[in-house]
Formats: C-alpha cells, sequence, structure tokens
C-alpha cells in the first residue's frame, strides 16, 4: 500500500484526475457552444443529458468524484508542501524561475472551486429541483431560455468571465504537468506543451464568448 | 563597490534567528561572493564580533557546499554557477544583498547560513549506488555496451553535486530534482538496471520519509539548479517508480 501514501502516488492521482476533468470541460464546452450556434441543438443535447440514465446515474457521479477528489488531494498536498518549509524566506523571487500560474495552483483552483459553487446554484441545483422535487413534465424547449435569463445579470456574467480567467490560467500549467507528473517527458513533449497551451487559452476563451455572447444577445 | 548585507543570524539550531544588517566596502568585482563574505569576517573579527558562519569547501562548483540563497533566488542571480562562482560583478555598487540558509523543514539550520543536508546522504545510502563485487573479479565496466545516448544522459544526471538549490528554489521545499538525479544515472546504465526496482521504491521513500514537498512541476528547480540538472529525470523517476510499484 505504499504506493498509495508516496509522492510520486499523489501527484500521479493529481495528474489523472486533471485530465479526467480536463476531457469534461471538452464535452462540455462542445455542448454549450451550440447554444451560440443553434439554440435547438442546445436544447436537445441538454435534454438528453439531462435525462439520458448513462449520463445522469453513471457519467455524474463519476464526475462529482473527480471534482472532489481533484480539490481534496490539491488541498491535502498544498498542507503537506507548506509544511515542508516552516520558515520562510525574507526574500523568494519566484518569478525569475517559474510562472506565476504554476506557483499559484491552489489561488485558481481555489477561485474555480468558488465559481462551481456558483454555477451548481445556477443550474444543477435548479434542475434537480425541477426534475426530481417539483417533478414538472418533461419540456425539451426550456434549457435555452433558462441559460439566455441567467446571462441577463452584468454580474453573474462578469463572475463567470473571471473564473474562466483563472480556469485557463489552471489548465496552462496543470495540463502539460500532468503528463510530466506521468512520466512523459520526451522530445514530443514541447508539441504536447504546445497543444496543452492551446487547450488551456482556446476552451476559457470559448466560454468566455459564450457568456458574453448570452449576456448581449437578450 | 559598497554594499549593504542582510544576512540571517541564529546562533544554534534552537534559537531564533533574525536578519542582521552589515555596510560593506571595497568589494571588487572580480572578488567571488565567497571573498566577499571573507572581507566581512575579516572585519567582523578584528572588531571582536562573530564572523557569520556559511559552508564552503572546493570553491570551484564541485562539492556543493557553498549553498545560500542570496536575494531571493538560490546560488543568486547568476545561472549554471554555485555560490562560489559567483562574481560580485553581479551586483551595482549601493545594492543590498539578502543572504539566508536554504529553508526546508528537511534542511534545519545548524548556524547562521550553514544547514543539515544530511536528509540527501540518507536519500543517497537508501539506494543511490549499485553493488559490485570488488573481491578480486571484478568485470571491467567497459566490456559492457552502453548506447551513447544513455551514457551521455547518465552522465548528465551524475553531475548533480547535491548542493540542494533545488529544494531551495521549489515552493514546495521538493527534494525531487535530486532524487531523480541519483536514480536516473543508475537506471540508465546496465550496470544500475539489477537493483532499479528496489533503488527507485526506497530512495523515493526516504525523500518522503525526511519530509520534503511535493513536486508540482513549477519547474524552477531546473532553472536554479548549478549543474542544469534536466526535469526529464524527475518524469524519469516517475516512469521507474510507477513501474517498480506494479512489479510488487
Amino acid at each position: 500500500m505504499a504506493i498509495l501514501s508516496s509522492s510520486i502516488a499523489r501527484k500521479v492521482a493529481m495528474a489523472l484526475s486533471g485530465l479526467f476533468l480536463v476531457l469534461f470541460l471538452a464535452q462540455h464546452f462542445t455542448i454549450n457552444i451550440t447554444s451560440v450556434i443553434d439554440p435547438d441543438t442546445f436544447n436537445n443535447l441538454s435534454h438528453f443529458m439531462g435525462h439520458n440514465f448513462v449520463v445522469q446515474f453513471i457519467a455524474q457521479p463519476i464526475l462529482i468524484f473527480g471534482v472532489v477528489f481533484h480539490f481534496i488531494m490539491g488541498l491535502v498536498l498544498e498542507i503537506r508542501n507548506r509544511n515542508a518549509r516552516q520558515i520562510s524566506y525574507n526574500s523568494f523571487k519566484g518569478n525569475k524561475n517559474s510562472t506565476w500560474a504554476s506557483r499559484n495552483m491552489i489561488i485558481s483552483g481555489a477561485v474555480i472551486l468558488a465559481f462551481l459553487g456558483l454555477h451548481f446554484y445556477d443550474f444543477w441545483f435548479p434542475e434537480i429541483v425541477h426534475k426530481y422535487v417539483e417533478s414538472n413534465p418533461l419540456d425539451a424547449t426550456r434549457y435555452y431560455p433558462e441559460l439566455l435569463h441567467k446571462f441577463e445579470s452584468p454580474v453573474r456574467t462578469g463572475l463567470y468571465c473571471l473564473a474562466f480567467v483563472l480556469l485557463a490560467l489552471h489548465l496552462w500549467h496543470g495540463f502539460s504537468s500532468s503528463f510530466q507528473s506521468m512520466g512523459w517527458n520526451n522530445k514530443y513533449s514541447k508539441g504536447l506543451r504546445g497543444f496543452t497551451q492551446f487547450y488551456a487559452i482556446f476552451i476559457p476563451l470559448g466560454f468566455i464568448f459564450i457568456a458574453l455572447y448570452l449576456h448581449f444577445n437578450q | 563597490m559598497k554594499l549593504t548585507l542582510k544576512i540571517w543570524r541564529q546562533k544554534n539550531n534552537k534559537a531564533k534567528g533574525e536578519l542582521k544588517t552589515y555596510p560593506i566596502d571595497g568589494i571588487e568585482g572580480d572578488m567571488s561572493f565567497l571573498e566577499m563574505l571573507d572581507v566581512l569576517n575579516e572585519g567582523l573579527i578584528n572588531k571582536g564580533e562573530e564572523p557569520v558562519v556559511f559552508d564552503h569547501d572546493c570553491r570551484e562548483g564541485i562539492c556543493g557546499s557553498c549553498s545560500l540563497q542570496i536575494n531571493g533566488e538560490p546560488h543568486g542571480p547568476d545561472r549554471l554557477v554555485t555560490t562560489c562562482q559567483l562574481h560580485m560583478r553581479m551586483f551595482n555598487d549601493g545594492d543590498t544583498i539578502v543572504i539566508e540558509p536554504f529553508r526546508a523543514k528537511a534542511f534545519p539550520v545548524i548556524k547562521d547560513l550553514v544547514v543539515d543536508r544530511s536528509s540527501f546522504d540518507r536519500i543517497q545510502q537508501a539506494g543511490g549506488f549499485i553493488s559490485v563485487n570488488t573481491s578480486g573479479n571484478t568485470i571491467d565496466a567497459n566490456s559492457i555496451p552502453v548506447n551513447k545516448h544513455d551514457a551521455d544522459e547518465s552522465f548528465n544526471a551524475a553531475t548533480c553535486i547535491g548542493c540542494g538549490a533545488c529544494v531551495a528554489a521549489c515552493k514546495n521545499a521538493s527534494a525531487m530534482l535530486f532524487t531523480s538525479a541519483k536514480v536516473s544515472q543508475f537506471a540508465l546504465l546496465p550496470q544500475g538496471r539489477i537493483e532499479a526496482t528496489e533503488r527507485v521504491l526506497n530512495m523515493v521513500a526516504q525523500m518522503d520519509k525526511e519530509g520534503f514537498g511535493n513536486c508540482t512541476n513549477t519547474g524552477a528547480c531546473e532553472i536554479e539548479c548549478p549543474k542544469g540538472i534536466s526535469l526529464e529525470n524527475i518524469a524519469r523517476m516517475n516512469r521507474e517508480y510507477l513501474s517498480a510499484s506494479l512489479e510488487g
């Protein structure tokens, strides 16, 4: 059982859960971008995701577990790492040898977690109430109007955009770092890093575009 | 050159330390950083004050003793040099230089700028060796062919002098670069493969036991390493560790 408590096992666990969440982000983005392209498609996909047994009762619990695991493991690592240097430097120039994003994953992660709270409050909890508490009849046309309604507020739209900026910073380091953690560092790593950095910019920027598009097209 | 030094002074392991300010004059650009500290100490001794205690031995970048955190960076602002190879021309007249010991729970301060790095020795002792029979039937190493790339990579990893700059630079005080260099230098050679599984498991277990932090791949260690040890070694150690764990 030594592998489960070793520093390398913890790195790999963070990497695997992070990669799983990266895949989820791509899927979430693919569905959300249809709200800009064709609201009917967005409604149909949302209805499918909201009522498909596999998505609701297998994929969703796995996703929630992945998020909770990534968060708890990140917190455990942060506490252990802070404990490894109990007296801080009076002068520490981290900017000279590493990026802000790489040194502050806990900050970007905490902002993303806070955003997830808001996101659940906005969409997930109302959806659960709609389906399982109020037991409303099926309506495959309600998703786009509800989405549009949420982005009426400039404050909410601003908070979403801010969270996506932090998501970009988190991905900028985390996505490529996960491959290094799993032992992947070879002649293909430069190309892979390029792809992960493109992803880190493209996906959050896409989410920002969707939020702003919905806000300004009420 | 006239400088203001802010140096960490700490009587012993138990005492509370603090930064003390020392003005210093007459420093030449061609002096090494340690020669500058020698000048300071000569002045302090002449005034009847306790000299600043710092580690040093070879003064030619080989031994890894002279490990100081200088203006927020291990071994100071220059790259690929140890503190003893750092020249004062890297600083300007009137500069303030903050000098601290390497900070890590696994590197407790002994006195002033000297830290106990025996945790590195214990990691080495846990597996950083190959068992060779030297009782008269030693096989010539050249009789075992080694791929040129692997030989070069192994040699590069073996240039780690164990100074601890990787730990000092890392925001998590992680010793992954050091440990991975010591694992890699053997893992890349056929002579080292025989004990590879237990080596990586034992060395990582000892590294964790010493209380070093977890690597989060910031890359600071690679930038600050005076010998340019690559992050590829950490990836290699991760691979070695995962396959060793699966093997048993």
